[in-house]
Formats: structure tokens, sequence, C-alpha cells
């Protein structure tokens, strides 16, 4: 399939996921993301696969835990209100330190909120969303392309590091149809020799289990995960930087923010404020390292979201406040326009001259 | 360049699938393309609308805010729409559904009754090809290869009949 096609960003991730080596997909059905479950329920018999509908988003992230437990490549994808239901079933993979990948298309919130696009769960994705103390990989993809490209890498870092991976897209990038090709090279899974696939009177059982009753080893266990977590946090950042080398103000966002942002930083530029953008791939971990390199240049950050100033503060704890950071967002499904970004660059231009 | 469309009307009259013909059309000639459907209650309650961006450079946002061409197929698409159109862009109206004329004099606009059109060729189901066709010859666009690669992209094989038929509706809409 190295020829472009033209696909919904869900699709793409489904389809990405198949290549990547998933065959087993739990899911529910909700709004913007149920083009997912529809296409694993039409491949995933052809291929061997599992799909199945289960009776609630809580049963599904359970089933992912049963087949991580078991060393597949397995995933589950919902949108905001769904993802909130699987947030136990997400910390006991993280406490199990089992991969997965989950798929948030989100929606405007909270509570049911809207079906429209939205970017209100990068706290929940980026802080972990369950309870304890975990992160998991965010990803941020913002084309159709990165939706399929991301999903492949989300298996392999989550199989690399043993923790789930959340794909963070939304409602705009889920819809939406762009070419794409699924030209990638899959790397083999790498071995799983904790997986709970049955001793055959060989070995000693493996047991995949979160709970620690006894304080002295649950505290080294969360130390030892930390100590992985610095390890991903130098060697896993990703983002892309855009005409950011001289930039006086830097726009930044990621997914579909990022790419309404582009075209403001295009106009900007044209009408002779240096503007750049910086475009978390990486939401955890969060590409720090760029805005730090940003910091030789900027005089102001301006952080675009489709929620009330979430991000923002990832970004002035990677700047340390050095300087200002403003917000421009829309919240409830409505999306920033590049002429209001624009606005802000030019409002934001005005005032550090 | 950069050329924006959207495609707006009711659900069922094929908006979102000329807008993957036109989408695909770009594909096959190498271009920057990007689609975005309406998927919100507005789909469900009736209107549909759809957002294509072609270009020859990266796309930004997908989102087609003041579109360079507007097709309306419904009065209140046209109500909602026409102040957004570009000054210089397009509208095509389908004039077997809307009586009202554009009110706008810096766009150039085309009336075509694609609803009688379709009808009286066999599907008037098929009136949103009329209005694509139209649309292509306008702008100096319509290549008939890679019309005919887009259409056997978007329709199985399964269903050589439709394509046959999608072709014709399109080429009575060059000829218009």
């Amino acid at each position: 399939m190295s020829e472009k096609v033209l696909m919904k960003g869900n699709e793409a991730i489904a389809e990405a996921a198949i290549l990547a080596g998933c065959r087993h997909y739990f899911g529910y059905p909700i709004t913007p993301q149920t083009e997912i479950a529809a296409y694993m329920a039409k491949r995933m018999p052809k291929i061997g696969g599992t799909f199945l509908q289960a009776e609630s988003e809580i049963a599904a992230i359970n089933m992912v835990y049963g087949v991580a437990s078991a060393g597949k490549r397995v995933m589950t994808s919902s949108s905001s209100p769904g993802i909130s239901l699987k947030g136990e079933g997400i910390s006991y993979l993280a406490g199990t330190d089992l991969p997965a990948v989950i798929v948030n298309a989100q929606r405007g919130g909270p509570g049911l909120g809207g079906i429209q696009p939205s970017q209100s769960d990068y706290f929940q994705a980026t802080r972990g969303g369950g309870h304890g103390d975990y992160h998991i990989i965010v990803l941020a993809p913002s084309s159709v392309q990165e939706m399929a490209q991301l999903t492949i890498k989300a298996f392999e870092l989550a199989d690399e590091y043993l923790m789930p991976a959340m794909i963070l897209a939304d409602g705009t990038t889920g819809q939406m149809m762009e070419p794409v090709s699924f030209d990638f090279e899959i790397k083999e899974p790498p071995a799983k020799p904790w997986a709970t696939t049955g001793t055959k009177g060989e070995r000693r059982h493996n047991i995949a289990n979160s709970l620690y009753l006894d304080p002295e080893k649950l505290e080294r266990i969360n130390n030892e995960r930390f100590a992985r977590y610095e390890i991903i946090k130098e060697k896993e950042q990703l983002a892309e930087e855009y005409l950011t080398e001289d930039a006086e103000i830097v726009v930044t966002g990621f997914g579909i923010a990022a790419r309404i942002a582009r075209n403001a930083v295009d106009e900007a530029r044209a009408q002779g404020i240096k503007a750049g953008l910086i475009r978390p791939i990486t939401l955890w971990p969060f590409p720090d390292k760029v805005y730090k390199k940003a910091l030789k240049t900027a005089k102001r950050f301006i952080s675009v979201e489709l929620s009330m100033g979430q991000m923002i503060e990832d970004v002035k704890l990677a700047t340390e406040c050095k300087v200002p950071v403003s917000l421009c967002y829309r919240v409830g499904g409505m999306i920033p326009t590049p002429a209001q970004v624009l606005e802000a660059i030019k409002q934001a231009a005005k005032e550090v001259k | 360049m950069t050329r924006k469309y959207l495609f707006a009307g009711f659900g069922g009259q094929g908006l979102l699938f000329s807008g993957k013909v036109l989408a695909y059309k770009g594909l096959i000639e190498d271009k920057n393309v990007s689609w975005l459907p309406s998927y919100g209650p507005e789909m469900r309650g009736g209107t549909a609308s759809c957002g294509v961006t072609i270009s020859d450079g990266p796309i930004g946002a997908p989102i087609v805010l003041e579109p360079d061409v507007l097709v309306a197929m419904n009065l209140p698409s046209l109500d909602k729409y026409e102040e957004k159109v570009v000054p210089g862009g397009y509208i095509f109206v389908d004039s077997s559904l809307i009586e009202r004329k554009v009110k706008r004099s810096d766009v150039k606009v085309f009336y075509v009754p694609a609803t009688k059109l379709a009808g009286e060729n066999g599907s008037s189901a098929l009136a949103n090809m009329i209005l694509v066709g139209k649309l292509l010859k306008e702008l100096g666009d319509y290549n008939a290869d890679s019309v005919d690669k887009a259409l056997g992209k978007c329709i199985s094989a399964r269903h050589a009949d439709m394509l046959e038929l999608n072709r014709r509706m399109m080429e009575i809409g060059r000829d218009f």
C-alpha cells in the first residue's frame, strides 16, 4: 500500500495499527472516532484478528489489559468522556508496566460536552489521567499521514518502555481526509519474556499485577519507573520547528491548532513580523529542549489551543517563564481561525517593540 | 496556488462525495489536498457541508472558512455562505433548488439547474456531479484523464455502471 490513498485520519490510525501487528482491538462507539472501530470490525476478521465491541469503555480497556499481559499488540480508542471511563484501566496498565495503545479523538467537554473537536484533555493525557504517580507517552498528530506514522511509533515506544502510549487526536484530524502512504518499515516487536502465556511446565509463572501491599516495594517500583521516565524525557522528545531560527514571536500549538497557527505565522512573516512556530509532536515527554533553544531570540510565546489554557503551563515550565507566554484559544468545539492567531501575533509584536 | 472549495446543501445530495472526487483529482495531479466534512448535529439534522483544499504547497488549516469556490445546493447554504466567498471567487448555484439570485457583484456566479438536468439524464441524485463538471470547466481545470481516474478511486469496480453515469453527469455539467 505504498501508493498514496485518500483516507480519514481515524481510518489511517486503524490501518497503521494493523500494519504494526496489532491483531486485537476492543472499543465502544463514540463520536468522533467511531470510524476506527468500524474499520477494525471490517478488517480484523479477515486477517485472523479480534474485533470486539465491548459492553462499555471500562470493559474494553480491561480487555486491553488482558491482551497486553499476554504480550500481544493491542489497541482501544474512544473520545473524551470514554477516555475518562478508561482512566482506571490505564492506571492499571501503567502500574503493571504493560504496553498498549490508546487513541483519544478529543471532543468538547467537560461532561458529555459536545461532539466537535477539542484539545481539552491535554492535562488528562500528559499527567497520566488516572490515579497514582505515572505517565503515558502522548503523541499528537497534525495530519493524516502523521496519524498513521505516529500510531506505529506508539506501538514501538510502548513496547520499548513497557507503558501505555496515547494518540491524542481530535475531531478534525480524525474526520478529515488527506493523502496517506503506508510505506513504513515495521520493526519486529521485541521479545516479551514477561508475558503471561503459560509456563508449559518449563519456567516459573509470570505475574501481571499492579498490587503491592508492601510500601517499601511499592516505593521502589515507583522510583524505578520514574527513572525510566527520565530516560524517555532525554531520548524521545519530538517537535517540529518552523521559522524559529530568528523568531521573536514564537507561536506554539499541537495537532490541528498547529496547522492553523502555521497559516498565521506565514501571514505574519509576509507582514514583516519575525514569527515562528513550535509544534510539539510528543506531548509527554514535552519537548522542552526546542523551547529553551527558541529563547535565544524569542521575546514572547503564544500558546494556541482548543482549550482554556492547558499546554501553556508546560510552555511556561519549559521556558522557566523567562519571557511572557500568552494564550490564544477557542473552546467547546469551536476552532481558532488563522486570522485570530494573526491578530494575537500582531498584538504581541506591538507589545515587545 | 491554494484553492479552497466548499460544498454545501442537504444530507443525501452527495456533497461529501463530490468533494472526495475533487480531492482525489487533486491527489492524482500531484497536489496537496485536504477534505473535511461536517460531522456534527447539522449532518444529522439535514444540512451537510464539506470543505476541500487543493494546493501546490503544504496545507495549513484544513478548515474552509472563506472559500474561493462555493457550491450551494440549497437556500440555507447560499444564505449562510454567500458572504464568506472571497472577492473574485466563484459561486455555483443549483438553480432548480434555489430560486433567488446571488446578491454579491464581486464574485463570478453560475446558475445551473443541476437537479433538473440530472433527473432528465437518469438520476436526480447526481446533480452534485453536474455541478462538479461545471465548476472544473469554469475554473479551466477539467482534465478528462484525471477526472476518470478520480472517479475510479471513489467508485468501486463493482459499480461500473455508476462510474459511467457519474462521468456522464460531469460531462453534462462541463458542456452546460
